[in-house]
């Protein structure tokens, strides 16, 4: 009897590996890697900025392709683990033999794929890592590392502004979590910045990431005599800052950046205390533009819901490969990776950008607002 | 002093969930010596039990708190079956390891199923989602009800294992269970019993911990399982009492070092204190020193 299933199970595995084999072989096809986190503590960046992909991958590919040969994404599971995530980087690029990368989502998992990249000469694109030293650091420009959004310290400068001119605001109290690079980075470009335009920062505070009790933190804030709340996170931890706020008496506004981008944030809140909330983004479902409204309706009809910016991310990040590719003087890596450098005037959903010297696009950002749990405004704004 | 008084209402609802799950954790390792890593994620399937109820059955928090704690009832026992039983006589680190597997599977075998992003429980009415305002102190009633529910479970635990004969199966069992065998005591059906307890107290931590925060996902159960690891510790593990006097004790120090010192250090010192007790005195608060059998 076992031996049976042993043979059964022999056979499936044989058959299941020449299935897997089968449609990789055609030389008409363009191969390009998804290195994403899909399971582990960020796995929803990762699923999110997927959905996004496959969605533009289906329209790239229903409009004939690139240049008449189809997309195919090879798509991997890093598991929200930077070494996991170089070591997909090095199967996809040797022996997956893509023409690029895109992915990781996050920054620290997007770091360690660069130097395989570099050395393997196959560029690397993410939608979402928004760290400072992600494509450029002080040994200089990582040259097969780019990316499609803004990073933290233009985010976190880009708040202090806002809570200074637009609302006014002088006293401000920061609670970030400190387990994370993101929002230490966000934290301490808003202080530069706010102190430098004539706030004060009250207090500095901070929480762990999956705590979901806050209230001995702000029973402390309380008593302190400040006026605005930034708190540099995510929506998971943000939304029940602000709900336990509002319960304690907390009526100050609540800012936040990119990471507070979720429907999740209002409903984790509730309706009643989701007032007065601002953020910045990369993008905005309210703009009017053709290229975001086309997108949120392409979006509705293939999943049933409304994009999120890490799905608007998504989405163009595999618009803006392929057009890279699209325009590279032959298929490889190198000439991919000068196509991507020569970017100009991109359309993307997240806004227009050009592809900087630093490998960063240069784009301006959303301030969402949020009133009784909907987002009910938003402005453009730089630094 | 209107801030102390309501430090010490966040620390205890703190305190009560940190007690119900070190509850379940010192159970079992008083009577199979087996750190049962998957408790914490029988605590997040509670939660998501709760929730699928609230939202999908439309039930109300009573019902929606007994079918948690009896679906976690048969989850804890069939782990314990499947999972554990077979090694009864293997080495402890070999159960020990099979619970780091079964902690796992029960995490991403969720995030499978529902994704790895939160959920949010719905909007409490009525009753529960009123507040008690003193002066300056906000009490929410979920609070109250957090407390309550912990400190009656907690009674009825007591009870269960000091009063009735299932009780004195599982204190003989802990004792020695090769002479509670010879005495008689069923000891399979003792230690599965002891799972079907600690996992109902985790079931009802999970939604009443979802109700009061209203945000659940599927690592939810890691840092609570190991703050209230901390605290069985911290109490003595082994020890029903110590458990719950070791869950308040974390709960109230976390909230006063973020109240009174600094929130970034409040997981140092909970684990500072682990790492003490370690040194000073292992057997914890409320653990009696074992003899080593020769």
């Amino acid at each position: 009897m076992k031996r049976i299933i042993v043979t059964i199970f022999a056979i499936l595995m044989v058959v299941s590996l020449f299935t897997a084999c089968g449609g990789q072989k055609s030389a008409d096809t363009i191969k390009i890697g998804i290195n994403m986190e899909l399971s582990g503590p960020v796995a929803t960046y990762g699923e999110d900025n997927v959905k996004g992909i496959d969605l533009a991958i289906k329209q790239i590919n229903d409009a004939g392709g690139i240049n008449g040969k189809k997309v195919e994404v090879i798509k991997y599971d890093n598991k929200s683990d930077a070494a996991e995530a170089t070591t997909l980087a090095t199967k996809l690029m040797t022996s997956d033999t893509v023409l690029a990368i895109m992915g990781p989502a996050t920054s620290g998992a997007f770091k360690a794929e660069i130097p395989v990249a570099t050395q393997t000469k196959v560029p690397v694109i993410s939608g979402s890592a928004t760290a400072d030293d992600v494509t450029v650091d002080a040994s200089g420009v990582k040259e097969y590392a780019f990316r499609i959004c803004f990073n933290d310290s233009y985010q976190g400068t880009a708040m202090a502004n806002f809570a200074l001119k637009n609302l006014s605001k002088t006293k401000a109290v920061i609670l970030m979590d400190s387990s994370n690079d993101y929002s230490k980075g966000l934290a301490e470009s808003f202080t530069v910045a706010f102190t430098e335009g004539g706030g004060t920062i009250v207090s500095q505070e901070a929480y762990v990431a999956g705590d979901t009790d806050f209230n001995a933190v702000l029973t402390k804030m309380k008593d302190m005599d400040f006026d605005v709340l930034f708190v540099p996170g995510y929506y998971e931890e943000a939304g029940l800052i602000i709900k336990q706020a509002r319960v304690l008496g907390i009526t100050v506004p609540v800012l936040g950046a990119d990471g507070f981008d979720s429907p999740k944030l209002a409903e984790l809140a509730g309706a009643d205390a989701a007032n007065d909330i601002y953020f910045s983004n990369h993008y905005s479902s309210l703009d009017e533009s053709p290229v975001v409204q086309d997108f949120i309706k392409a979006f509705k009809t293939e999943y049933g819901v409304e994009p999120n910016a890490f799905n608007a991310l998504g989405y163009d990040l595999a618009k803006f490969t392929c057009d890279g590719i699209g325009r590279a003087s032959q298929l490889t890596g190198e000439a991919v990776k000068d196509a991507l450098e020569a970017t100009k005037d991109f359309e993307g959903v997240t806004g227009t950008f050009s592809v900087g010297e630093d490998h960063n696009a240069i784009k301006a950002l959303v301030v969402m607002e949020v009133q009784g749990g909907k987002q009910v405004s938003s402005v453009r704004a730089g630094v | 002093m209107e801030q102390f008084l309501q430090q010490l209402i966040n620390g205890l609802s703190l305190g009560s969930t940190y007690a119900l799950i070190a509850l379940g954790y010192t159970m079992v390792y008083g009577i199979i010596k087996l750190i049962n890593f998957a408790h914490c994620d029988i605590y997040m399937i509670g939660a998501y039990v709760g929730f699928y109820c609230l939202t999908l059955l439309n039930l109300g928090f009573v019902p929606s708190l007994l079918i948690a704690m009896a679906i976690c009832t048969a989850l804890g026992v069939a782990i314990e079956k499947i999972a554990y039983k077979p090694l009864r006589n293997s080495p402890r680190i070999a159960v020990l390891i099979t619970a780091i597997g079964v902690s796992l599977f029960l995490e991403y075998g969720m995030v499978a199923l529902v994704g790895a992003g939160v959920q949010s429980y719905p909007e409490m009415t009525g009753f529960i989602a009123t507040k008690i305002n003193l002066g300056d102190i906000t009490i929410s009633m979920m609070q109250v009800v957090i407390v309550g529910v912990s400190v009656l479970l907690m009674i009825l635990l007591q009870f269960i294992v000091k009063k009735t004969k299932m009780g004195k199966a599982m204190r003989a069992v802990s004792l020695d269970a090769d002479a509670a065998r010879l005495m008689g005591i069923n000891v399979d059906a003792t230690i599965s019993f002891t799972f079907m307890l600690g996992s109902a107290f985790a079931g009802a931590a999970g939604v009443m911990v979802g109700m009061l925060y209203k945000s659940i996902r599927p690592l939810m159960g890691y840092l609570p399982g190991i703050k209230a690891f901390v605290a069985s510790v911290f109490g003595g593990i082994g020890s029903i009492p110590g458990a719950m006097i070791g869950g308040y004790f974390i709960g109230l120090v976390e909230v006063m070092v973020s109240g009174y010192v600094n929130s970034l250090y409040k997981d140092a010192v909970v684990f500072a204190i682990l790492i003490l007790i370690l040194i000073i005195k292992p057997t914890g608060l409320m653990g009696r020193a074992e003899r080593e059998k020769v």
